[in-house]
Protein backbone atom coordinates (compact mmCIF):
# COMPACT_ATOMS: atom_id res chain seq x y z
CA UNK A 1 0.00 0.00 0.00
CA UNK A 2 1.45 3.39 -0.95
CA UNK A 3 1.63 6.36 1.37
CA UNK A 4 -1.19 8.16 -0.49
CA UNK A 5 -3.67 5.32 -0.67
CA UNK A 6 -4.69 5.01 2.98
CA UNK A 7 -8.26 5.77 4.02
CA UNK A 8 -7.07 8.32 6.57
CA UNK A 9 -4.98 10.13 3.92
CA UNK A 10 -7.90 10.20 1.48
CA UNK A 11 -10.30 11.52 4.12
CA UNK A 12 -7.80 14.21 5.05
CA UNK A 13 -7.48 15.18 1.37
CA UNK A 14 -11.28 15.50 1.08
CA UNK A 15 -11.43 17.74 4.16
CA UNK A 16 -8.53 19.88 2.93
CA UNK A 17 -10.06 20.26 -0.52
CA UNK A 18 -13.48 21.14 0.90
CA UNK A 19 -11.79 23.81 3.03
CA UNK A 20 -9.95 25.20 0.01
CA UNK A 21 -13.16 25.35 -2.02
CA UNK A 22 -14.83 27.17 0.91
CA UNK A 23 -11.99 29.72 0.95
CA UNK A 24 -12.29 30.10 -2.82
CA UNK A 25 -16.06 30.71 -2.40
CA UNK A 26 -15.36 33.24 0.36
CA UNK A 27 -13.07 35.14 -2.02
CA UNK A 28 -15.90 35.05 -4.58
CA UNK A 29 -18.35 36.68 -2.13
CA UNK A 30 -15.77 39.27 -1.11
CA UNK A 31 -15.10 40.35 -4.68
CA UNK A 32 -18.43 39.86 -6.46
CA UNK A 33 -19.99 43.15 -5.30
CA UNK A 34 -16.87 45.31 -5.71
CA UNK A 35 -16.20 47.18 -8.96
CA UNK A 36 -15.01 46.91 -11.67
CA UNK A 37 -17.83 44.75 -13.03
CA UNK A 38 -17.15 42.64 -16.11
CA UNK A 39 -20.69 42.81 -17.59
CA UNK A 40 -19.58 42.09 -21.14
CA UNK A 41 -17.79 38.89 -20.10
CA UNK A 42 -20.75 37.92 -17.87
CA UNK A 43 -23.13 38.20 -20.84
CA UNK A 44 -20.72 36.20 -23.02
CA UNK A 45 -20.40 33.44 -20.42
CA UNK A 46 -24.18 33.37 -19.84
CA UNK A 47 -24.68 32.95 -23.57
CA UNK A 48 -22.05 30.21 -23.79
CA UNK A 49 -23.37 28.29 -20.77
CA UNK A 50 -27.05 28.68 -21.69
CA UNK A 51 -26.94 28.39 -25.43
CA UNK A 52 -24.44 25.56 -25.69
CA UNK A 53 -26.22 23.41 -23.09
CA UNK A 54 -29.81 23.95 -24.16
CA UNK A 55 -29.96 21.23 -26.83
CA UNK A 56 -28.43 18.58 -24.57
CA UNK A 57 -30.62 19.56 -21.62
CA UNK A 58 -33.79 19.64 -23.74
CA UNK A 59 -33.05 16.26 -25.35
CA UNK A 60 -32.36 14.66 -21.97
CA UNK A 61 -35.50 16.26 -20.53
CA UNK A 62 -37.64 14.95 -23.37
CA UNK A 63 -36.32 11.39 -22.97
CA UNK A 64 -36.68 11.68 -19.18
CA UNK A 65 -40.39 12.54 -19.52
CA UNK A 66 -40.99 9.80 -22.10
CA UNK A 67 -39.22 7.07 -20.11
CA UNK A 68 -40.70 8.02 -16.74
CA UNK A 69 -44.23 7.88 -18.15
CA UNK A 70 -43.64 4.67 -20.12
CA UNK A 71 -42.14 2.92 -17.09
CA UNK A 72 -44.74 3.95 -14.51
CA UNK A 73 -47.89 3.73 -16.64
CA UNK A 74 -48.27 -0.09 -16.46
CA UNK A 75 -48.02 -0.09 -12.67
CA UNK A 76 -50.47 2.80 -12.32
CA UNK A 77 -52.86 0.96 -14.70
CA UNK A 78 -52.80 -2.12 -12.45
CA UNK A 79 -54.26 0.02 -9.67
CA UNK A 80 -56.62 1.87 -12.01
CA UNK A 81 -54.78 5.10 -11.28
CA UNK A 82 -53.98 6.29 -14.84
CA UNK A 83 -55.81 9.53 -14.08
CA UNK A 84 -53.08 10.34 -11.57
CA UNK A 85 -50.29 10.01 -14.14
CA UNK A 86 -49.98 13.75 -14.99
CA UNK A 87 -49.89 14.70 -11.30
CA UNK A 88 -47.36 12.02 -10.39
CA UNK A 89 -45.05 12.69 -13.32
CA UNK A 90 -45.40 16.48 -12.93
CA UNK A 91 -44.51 16.47 -9.23
CA UNK A 92 -41.62 14.02 -9.77
CA UNK A 93 -40.14 16.10 -12.54
CA UNK A 94 -40.59 19.52 -10.98
CA UNK A 95 -39.53 18.56 -7.47
CA UNK A 96 -36.62 16.23 -8.03
CA UNK A 97 -35.87 14.53 -11.33
CA UNK A 98 -35.77 17.67 -13.49
CA UNK A 99 -33.45 19.73 -11.26
CA UNK A 100 -31.10 16.87 -10.32
CA UNK A 101 -30.73 15.29 -13.77
CA UNK A 102 -30.32 18.68 -15.45
CA UNK A 103 -27.78 19.78 -12.84
CA UNK A 104 -25.81 16.56 -13.31
CA UNK A 105 -25.74 17.14 -17.06
CA UNK A 106 -24.63 20.72 -16.48
CA UNK A 107 -21.91 19.50 -14.10
CA UNK A 108 -20.63 17.28 -16.92
CA UNK A 109 -20.88 19.89 -19.63
CA UNK A 110 -20.33 23.24 -17.92
CA UNK A 111 -18.15 22.12 -14.98
CA UNK A 112 -15.70 20.20 -17.14
CA UNK A 113 -15.58 22.94 -19.74
CA UNK A 114 -14.82 25.65 -17.14
CA UNK A 115 -12.24 23.40 -15.43
CA UNK A 116 -10.46 22.61 -18.68
CA UNK A 117 -10.56 26.19 -19.98
CA UNK A 118 -9.19 27.81 -16.83
CA UNK A 119 -6.74 24.94 -16.31
CA UNK A 120 -5.37 25.43 -19.79
CA UNK A 121 -5.15 29.21 -19.25
CA UNK A 122 -3.28 28.58 -16.01
CA UNK A 123 -0.64 26.24 -17.46
CA UNK A 124 -0.06 28.45 -20.52
CA UNK A 125 0.41 31.48 -18.21
CA UNK A 126 -2.59 33.34 -19.66
CA UNK A 127 -3.90 33.98 -16.15
CA UNK A 128 -0.49 35.34 -15.11
CA UNK A 129 -0.49 37.51 -18.25
CA UNK A 130 -3.83 39.01 -17.20
CA UNK A 131 -2.47 39.69 -13.74
CA UNK A 132 0.67 41.46 -14.97
CA UNK A 133 -1.41 43.62 -17.30
CA UNK A 134 -3.05 45.04 -14.15
CA UNK A 135 -6.30 43.09 -14.49
CA UNK A 136 -7.81 41.02 -11.70
CA UNK A 137 -8.16 37.57 -13.35
CA UNK A 138 -10.37 36.34 -10.50
CA UNK A 139 -12.96 38.97 -11.37
CA UNK A 140 -12.69 38.48 -15.10
CA UNK A 141 -12.57 34.69 -15.19
CA UNK A 142 -14.07 33.32 -11.97
CA UNK A 143 -16.79 35.76 -10.94
CA UNK A 144 -18.27 35.99 -14.42
CA UNK A 145 -18.40 32.21 -14.85
CA UNK A 146 -19.81 31.48 -11.40
CA UNK A 147 -22.52 34.16 -11.72
CA UNK A 148 -23.37 32.96 -15.23
CA UNK A 149 -23.68 29.34 -14.06
CA UNK A 150 -25.78 30.41 -11.04
CA UNK A 151 -28.20 32.28 -13.30
CA UNK A 152 -28.29 29.88 -16.25
CA UNK A 153 -28.73 26.50 -14.52
CA UNK A 154 -32.18 27.45 -13.11
CA UNK A 155 -33.27 28.56 -16.59
CA UNK A 156 -32.02 25.29 -18.08
CA UNK A 157 -33.89 23.35 -15.39
CA UNK A 158 -37.14 25.19 -16.22
CA UNK A 159 -36.65 24.38 -19.92
CA UNK A 160 -35.83 20.73 -19.14
CA UNK A 161 -38.94 20.47 -16.92
CA UNK A 162 -41.13 21.91 -19.68
CA UNK A 163 -39.72 19.58 -22.33
CA UNK A 164 -39.96 16.56 -19.99
CA UNK A 165 -43.64 17.28 -19.33
CA UNK A 166 -44.18 17.57 -23.09
CA UNK A 167 -42.54 14.16 -23.56
CA UNK A 168 -44.73 12.72 -20.85
CA UNK A 169 -47.84 14.25 -22.45
CA UNK A 170 -46.97 12.63 -25.79
CA UNK A 171 -46.93 9.16 -24.17
CA UNK A 172 -50.21 9.86 -22.38
CA UNK A 173 -51.74 11.12 -25.61
CA UNK A 174 -50.67 8.03 -27.58
CA UNK A 175 -51.40 5.45 -24.88
CA UNK A 176 -54.37 7.03 -23.09
CA UNK A 177 -55.75 9.48 -25.65
CA UNK A 178 -55.38 12.33 -23.14
CA UNK A 179 -55.75 15.86 -24.55
CA UNK A 180 -53.04 18.48 -24.03
CA UNK A 181 -55.41 20.76 -22.10
CA UNK A 182 -56.47 17.97 -19.74
CA UNK A 183 -52.91 16.75 -19.22
CA UNK A 184 -51.41 20.14 -18.36
CA UNK A 185 -54.39 21.28 -16.28
CA UNK A 186 -53.96 18.09 -14.20
CA UNK A 187 -50.23 18.79 -13.85
CA UNK A 188 -50.62 22.41 -12.73
CA UNK A 189 -53.59 21.67 -10.45
CA UNK A 190 -51.44 19.30 -8.41
CA UNK A 191 -48.19 21.26 -8.31
CA UNK A 192 -48.18 23.47 -5.23
CA UNK A 193 -46.13 26.43 -4.03
CA UNK A 194 -44.27 23.99 -1.78
CA UNK A 195 -43.25 21.92 -4.80
CA UNK A 196 -42.15 24.82 -6.94
CA UNK A 197 -40.26 27.19 -4.64
CA UNK A 198 -37.74 24.83 -2.97
CA UNK A 199 -37.13 23.08 -6.29
CA UNK A 200 -36.37 26.39 -8.01
CA UNK A 201 -34.29 27.84 -5.17
CA UNK A 202 -32.05 24.80 -5.00
CA UNK A 203 -31.22 25.10 -8.70
CA UNK A 204 -29.46 28.42 -7.98
CA UNK A 205 -27.29 26.56 -5.46
CA UNK A 206 -26.69 23.81 -8.03
CA UNK A 207 -25.52 26.41 -10.55
CA UNK A 208 -23.30 28.08 -7.97
CA UNK A 209 -21.74 24.73 -6.95
CA UNK A 210 -21.03 23.79 -10.58
CA UNK A 211 -19.47 27.20 -11.30
CA UNK A 212 -17.39 27.49 -8.15
CA UNK A 213 -16.02 23.91 -8.28
CA UNK A 214 -15.23 24.17 -12.03
CA UNK A 215 -13.46 27.50 -11.52
CA UNK A 216 -11.60 26.30 -8.41
CA UNK A 217 -10.33 23.19 -10.18
CA UNK A 218 -9.22 25.12 -13.26
CA UNK A 219 -7.82 28.14 -11.45
CA UNK A 220 -5.68 26.04 -9.14
CA UNK A 221 -4.68 23.39 -11.66
CA UNK A 222 -1.02 22.31 -11.62
CA UNK A 223 1.43 19.96 -13.28
CA UNK A 224 1.12 20.92 -16.94
CA UNK A 225 -1.26 19.49 -19.50
CA UNK A 226 -1.97 16.38 -17.41
CA UNK A 227 -3.21 18.74 -14.71
CA UNK A 228 -5.71 20.24 -17.17
CA UNK A 229 -7.28 16.82 -17.76
CA UNK A 230 -7.38 16.17 -14.02
CA UNK A 231 -8.96 19.59 -13.42
CA UNK A 232 -11.75 18.88 -15.92
CA UNK A 233 -12.35 15.39 -14.59
CA UNK A 234 -12.37 16.26 -10.91
CA UNK A 235 -14.56 19.32 -11.58
CA UNK A 236 -17.28 16.91 -12.72
CA UNK A 237 -16.77 14.40 -9.90
CA UNK A 238 -16.62 16.95 -7.07
CA UNK A 239 -19.46 19.14 -8.35
CA UNK A 240 -21.70 16.04 -8.85
CA UNK A 241 -21.01 15.04 -5.25
CA UNK A 242 -21.81 18.58 -4.08
CA UNK A 243 -25.09 18.49 -6.04
CA UNK A 244 -26.29 15.44 -4.12
CA UNK A 245 -25.29 16.99 -0.79
CA UNK A 246 -27.07 20.26 -1.66
CA UNK A 247 -30.12 18.30 -2.82
CA UNK A 248 -30.22 16.35 0.44
CA UNK A 249 -30.00 19.55 2.51
CA UNK A 250 -32.62 21.27 0.31
CA UNK A 251 -35.07 18.39 0.79
CA UNK A 252 -34.55 18.47 4.57
CA UNK A 253 -35.16 22.24 4.70
CA UNK A 254 -38.18 22.02 2.38
CA UNK A 255 -39.59 19.29 4.57
CA UNK A 256 -39.37 21.57 7.61
CA UNK A 257 -40.95 24.61 5.93
CA UNK A 258 -43.40 23.05 3.49
CA UNK A 259 -44.16 19.68 5.12
CA UNK A 260 -43.58 17.63 1.95
CA UNK B 1 25.02 55.79 -14.27
CA UNK B 2 23.20 58.11 -11.89
CA UNK B 3 20.96 56.76 -9.16
CA UNK B 4 17.91 58.72 -10.33
CA UNK B 5 18.07 56.67 -13.53
CA UNK B 6 17.66 53.46 -11.55
CA UNK B 7 14.35 51.79 -12.42
CA UNK B 8 14.81 48.51 -10.56
CA UNK B 9 16.90 48.03 -7.44
CA UNK B 10 17.29 44.64 -5.81
CA UNK B 11 19.24 44.14 -2.61
CA UNK B 12 19.90 40.86 -0.79
CA UNK B 13 16.87 39.18 -2.31
CA UNK B 14 16.22 35.68 -0.99
CA UNK B 15 13.70 33.13 -2.15
CA UNK B 16 13.57 29.45 -1.26
CA UNK B 17 11.23 26.58 -2.04
CA UNK B 18 11.56 24.39 1.04
CA UNK B 19 15.24 23.57 1.38
CA UNK B 20 16.02 24.72 -2.15
CA UNK B 21 17.39 28.29 -2.09
CA UNK B 22 16.89 29.69 -5.60
CA UNK B 23 17.82 33.29 -4.79
CA UNK B 24 20.41 33.87 -2.08
CA UNK B 25 21.19 37.55 -1.35
CA UNK B 26 20.83 38.46 -4.99
CA UNK B 27 21.51 42.06 -6.10
CA UNK B 28 20.61 43.86 -9.31
CA UNK B 29 20.18 47.37 -10.69
CA UNK B 30 18.42 48.22 -13.94
CA UNK B 31 18.89 51.73 -15.28
CA UNK B 32 16.84 53.76 -17.75
CA UNK B 33 17.51 52.87 -21.38
CA UNK B 34 19.58 49.84 -20.45
CA UNK B 35 19.31 46.30 -21.80
CA UNK B 36 20.38 43.99 -19.00
CA UNK B 37 20.69 40.29 -19.82
CA UNK B 38 20.45 37.68 -17.09
CA UNK B 39 21.80 34.22 -17.84
CA UNK B 40 21.80 31.15 -15.67
CA UNK B 41 21.25 27.41 -15.71
CA UNK B 42 17.74 25.96 -15.94
CA UNK B 43 16.08 26.07 -12.53
CA UNK B 44 18.50 28.70 -11.26
CA UNK B 45 15.68 31.09 -10.33
CA UNK B 46 15.66 33.48 -13.29
CA UNK B 47 11.92 33.22 -13.96
CA UNK B 48 11.23 33.31 -10.22
CA UNK B 49 13.09 36.63 -10.09
CA UNK B 50 10.94 38.08 -12.88
CA UNK B 51 7.77 36.89 -11.16
CA UNK B 52 8.87 38.54 -7.91
CA UNK B 53 9.41 41.81 -9.81
CA UNK B 54 5.78 41.96 -10.96
CA UNK B 55 4.30 40.65 -7.71
CA UNK B 56 3.30 37.27 -9.12
CA UNK B 57 5.40 35.59 -6.46
CA UNK B 58 6.41 36.68 -2.98
CA UNK B 59 10.06 36.79 -1.93
CA UNK B 60 11.26 35.70 1.49
CA UNK B 61 13.53 38.59 2.42
CA UNK B 62 15.53 41.47 1.01
CA UNK B 63 14.44 44.53 -0.89
CA UNK B 64 12.95 44.71 -4.39
CA UNK B 65 12.10 48.20 -5.60
CA UNK B 66 10.55 48.87 -9.00
CA UNK B 67 10.24 52.54 -10.03
CA UNK B 68 11.04 53.46 -6.45
CA UNK B 69 8.31 51.33 -4.89
CA UNK B 70 8.93 48.30 -2.71
CA UNK B 71 6.93 45.38 -4.14
CA UNK B 72 6.39 43.61 -0.83
CA UNK B 73 3.40 44.94 1.05
CA UNK B 74 1.91 46.84 -1.88
CA UNK B 75 -1.88 46.97 -2.04
CA UNK B 76 -3.63 45.39 -5.04
CA UNK B 77 -4.59 48.78 -6.50
CA UNK B 78 -1.04 50.18 -6.26
CA UNK B 79 0.41 46.95 -7.64
CA UNK B 80 -1.99 46.95 -10.62
CA UNK B 81 -1.10 50.59 -11.31
CA UNK B 82 2.63 49.81 -11.16
CA UNK B 83 2.16 46.82 -13.44
CA UNK B 84 0.97 49.10 -16.24
CA UNK B 85 4.50 50.55 -16.28
CA UNK B 86 6.05 47.08 -16.58
CA UNK B 87 5.66 45.00 -19.72
CA UNK B 88 6.14 41.25 -19.43
CA UNK B 89 6.81 39.02 -22.43
CA UNK B 90 6.13 35.43 -21.41
CA UNK B 91 8.19 32.51 -22.64
CA UNK B 92 5.19 30.86 -24.31
CA UNK B 93 3.70 34.19 -25.48
CA UNK B 94 0.60 33.61 -23.25
CA UNK B 95 -1.83 35.10 -25.76
CA UNK B 96 -5.48 34.74 -24.72
CA UNK B 97 -6.46 31.94 -27.06
CA UNK B 98 -10.21 32.62 -27.02
CA UNK B 99 -9.64 36.18 -28.25
CA UNK B 100 -8.58 37.60 -31.61
CA UNK B 101 -5.38 39.61 -31.94
CA UNK B 102 -7.43 42.83 -31.73
CA UNK B 103 -9.13 41.66 -28.51
CA UNK B 104 -5.79 40.56 -27.04
CA UNK B 105 -4.45 44.07 -27.57
CA UNK B 106 -7.57 45.91 -26.47
CA UNK B 107 -7.81 43.86 -23.24
CA UNK B 108 -5.22 45.89 -21.25
CA UNK B 109 -6.32 49.17 -22.88
CA UNK B 110 -9.95 48.77 -21.77
CA UNK B 111 -8.91 48.12 -18.20
CA UNK B 112 -6.55 51.09 -18.10
CA UNK B 113 -8.25 53.90 -20.04
CA UNK B 114 -6.07 56.41 -18.16
CA UNK B 115 -3.11 55.12 -20.19
CA UNK B 116 -4.80 55.94 -23.51
CA UNK B 117 -4.77 59.71 -22.78
CA UNK B 118 -7.24 60.78 -25.47
CA UNK B 119 -5.92 58.49 -28.23
CA UNK B 120 -8.32 56.13 -29.95
CA UNK B 121 -8.12 52.45 -29.00
CA UNK B 122 -8.09 51.40 -32.66
CA UNK B 123 -5.21 53.75 -33.46
CA UNK B 124 -3.12 52.39 -30.59
CA UNK B 125 -3.77 48.80 -31.62
CA UNK B 126 -2.91 49.60 -35.22
CA UNK B 127 0.28 51.42 -34.16
CA UNK B 128 1.42 48.53 -31.92
CA UNK B 129 0.75 45.98 -34.67
CA UNK B 130 2.57 48.06 -37.28
CA UNK B 131 5.56 48.33 -34.94
CA UNK B 132 5.82 44.53 -34.84
CA UNK B 133 5.05 44.20 -38.57
CA UNK B 134 1.77 42.31 -38.20
CA UNK B 135 -0.96 44.85 -38.95
CA UNK B 136 -2.63 42.36 -41.30
CA UNK B 137 -3.13 39.79 -38.50
CA UNK B 138 -5.54 41.95 -36.50
CA UNK B 139 -8.58 39.69 -36.86
CA UNK B 140 -6.80 36.34 -36.55
CA UNK B 141 -6.95 34.02 -33.56
CA UNK B 142 -3.68 32.98 -31.84
CA UNK B 143 -4.09 29.41 -33.13
CA UNK B 144 -3.91 30.78 -36.69
CA UNK B 145 -0.48 32.33 -36.06
CA UNK B 146 2.98 30.74 -36.23
CA UNK B 147 5.20 30.66 -33.10
CA UNK B 148 7.18 33.70 -34.31
CA UNK B 149 4.00 35.65 -35.09
CA UNK B 150 2.58 34.80 -31.67
CA UNK B 151 5.75 36.14 -30.04
CA UNK B 152 5.43 39.38 -32.07
CA UNK B 153 1.77 39.81 -31.10
CA UNK B 154 2.68 39.16 -27.46
CA UNK B 155 5.32 41.89 -27.80
CA UNK B 156 2.70 44.22 -29.30
CA UNK B 157 0.44 43.51 -26.31
CA UNK B 158 3.38 44.16 -23.98
CA UNK B 159 4.14 47.60 -25.46
CA UNK B 160 0.58 48.79 -25.96
CA UNK B 161 0.42 50.43 -22.52
CA UNK B 162 3.80 52.07 -23.25
CA UNK B 163 5.63 50.61 -20.24
CA UNK B 164 8.88 52.06 -18.90
CA UNK B 165 10.39 48.62 -18.28
CA UNK B 166 9.99 45.41 -20.28
CA UNK B 167 10.80 42.02 -18.78
CA UNK B 168 11.54 39.33 -21.34
CA UNK B 169 11.37 35.68 -20.24
CA UNK B 170 13.37 33.72 -22.84
CA UNK B 171 12.14 35.76 -25.82
CA UNK B 172 13.73 33.48 -28.42
CA UNK B 173 13.08 30.06 -26.90
CA UNK B 174 11.27 27.58 -29.13
CA UNK B 175 11.90 29.63 -32.28
CA UNK B 176 14.01 28.71 -35.31
CA UNK B 177 17.31 30.66 -35.63
CA UNK B 178 16.00 33.00 -38.34
CA UNK B 179 12.83 33.91 -36.46
CA UNK B 180 14.85 34.23 -33.26
CA UNK B 181 17.11 36.81 -34.98
CA UNK B 182 14.03 38.70 -36.18
CA UNK B 183 12.69 38.82 -32.62
CA UNK B 184 16.08 40.02 -31.30
CA UNK B 185 16.13 42.90 -33.79
CA UNK B 186 12.51 43.66 -33.04
CA UNK B 187 13.34 43.96 -29.33
CA UNK B 188 16.10 46.46 -30.19
CA UNK B 189 13.76 48.46 -32.45
CA UNK B 190 11.08 48.52 -29.77
CA UNK B 191 13.59 49.74 -27.21
CA UNK B 192 14.67 52.62 -29.46
CA UNK B 193 11.10 53.49 -30.37
CA UNK B 194 9.60 53.39 -26.88
CA UNK B 195 12.77 54.29 -24.88
CA UNK B 196 12.26 51.40 -22.48
CA UNK B 197 14.68 49.62 -20.20
CA UNK B 198 14.73 45.85 -20.56
CA UNK B 199 15.66 42.90 -18.40
CA UNK B 200 16.09 39.88 -20.61
CA UNK B 201 16.39 36.30 -19.42
CA UNK B 202 17.89 34.06 -22.03
CA UNK B 203 19.99 31.00 -22.74
CA UNK B 204 20.65 32.25 -26.24
CA UNK B 205 24.15 33.75 -26.29
CA UNK B 206 23.60 35.22 -29.76
CA UNK B 207 20.65 37.07 -28.31
CA UNK B 208 22.74 38.21 -25.32
CA UNK B 209 25.58 39.40 -27.57
CA UNK B 210 23.35 41.51 -29.80
CA UNK B 211 20.98 42.90 -27.17
CA UNK B 212 22.93 43.36 -23.95
CA UNK B 213 24.56 46.50 -22.62
CA UNK B 214 25.40 44.54 -19.49
CA UNK B 215 25.10 40.93 -18.35
CA UNK B 216 24.69 39.14 -15.05
CA UNK B 217 25.37 35.45 -14.55
CA UNK B 218 23.06 33.98 -11.94
CA UNK B 219 24.66 31.01 -10.21
CA UNK B 220 23.73 29.37 -6.92
CA UNK B 221 21.19 32.13 -6.31
CA UNK B 222 23.75 34.95 -6.45
CA UNK B 223 25.05 37.32 -9.12
CA UNK B 224 28.17 35.26 -9.75
CA UNK B 225 29.62 37.49 -12.45
CA UNK B 226 28.72 40.80 -14.00
CA UNK B 227 29.99 42.85 -16.94
CA UNK B 228 29.59 43.46 -20.64
CA UNK B 229 29.27 40.51 -23.03
CA UNK B 230 32.88 40.94 -24.12
CA UNK B 231 34.15 41.11 -20.53
CA UNK B 232 32.36 37.94 -19.53
CA UNK B 233 33.33 36.17 -22.74
CA UNK B 234 37.00 36.68 -21.91
CA UNK B 235 36.56 35.82 -18.22
CA UNK B 236 38.81 32.93 -17.19
CA UNK B 237 36.51 31.51 -14.50
CA UNK B 238 35.51 28.00 -15.67
CA UNK B 239 31.90 28.45 -14.45
CA UNK B 240 31.59 31.65 -16.50
CA UNK B 241 33.32 30.15 -19.52
CA UNK B 242 30.84 27.26 -19.47
CA UNK B 243 28.09 29.65 -20.57
CA UNK B 244 30.03 30.71 -23.67
CA UNK B 245 30.95 27.25 -24.96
Amino acid sequence: MTKNSGLWYQMREIVVETGEIALFARRFFREVFNPPYEFRELLKQSYIIGNKSIFLVATTGFIMGLVLTLQTRPTMSQFGAEAWMPAMVGISIVREIGPVITALICAGKIGSSIGAELGSMKVTEQIAAMEVSGTNPFKYLVITRVVAATLMVPLLVIIADGVALTGSYLVEHVKGNVSMQLYFSQVFRNITFGDLVPATVKTFFFGFAIGIVGCYKGYTSKKGTAGVGRAANSAVVVSSLFLFIIDFIAVLIADIFFEL
Amino acid sequence: MEDNNRLIQIRDLCKAFGENKVLDHFNLDLHAGENLVLVGKSGSGKSVLLKCMVGLMEYDSGSLQVLGQEIRGMGQYELDKLRTDIGFLFQGSALYDSMTVRENLSFPLRRHPEKIAGASEDDLIQEALENVGLAHAIDLLPEELSGGMQRRIALARTIILKPRIILYDEPTSGLDPITAKEIIHLILEIQQLYHTAALIITHDMDCARVISNRMIILLNGTNYAEGTFQELQTNQDPQVRAFFK
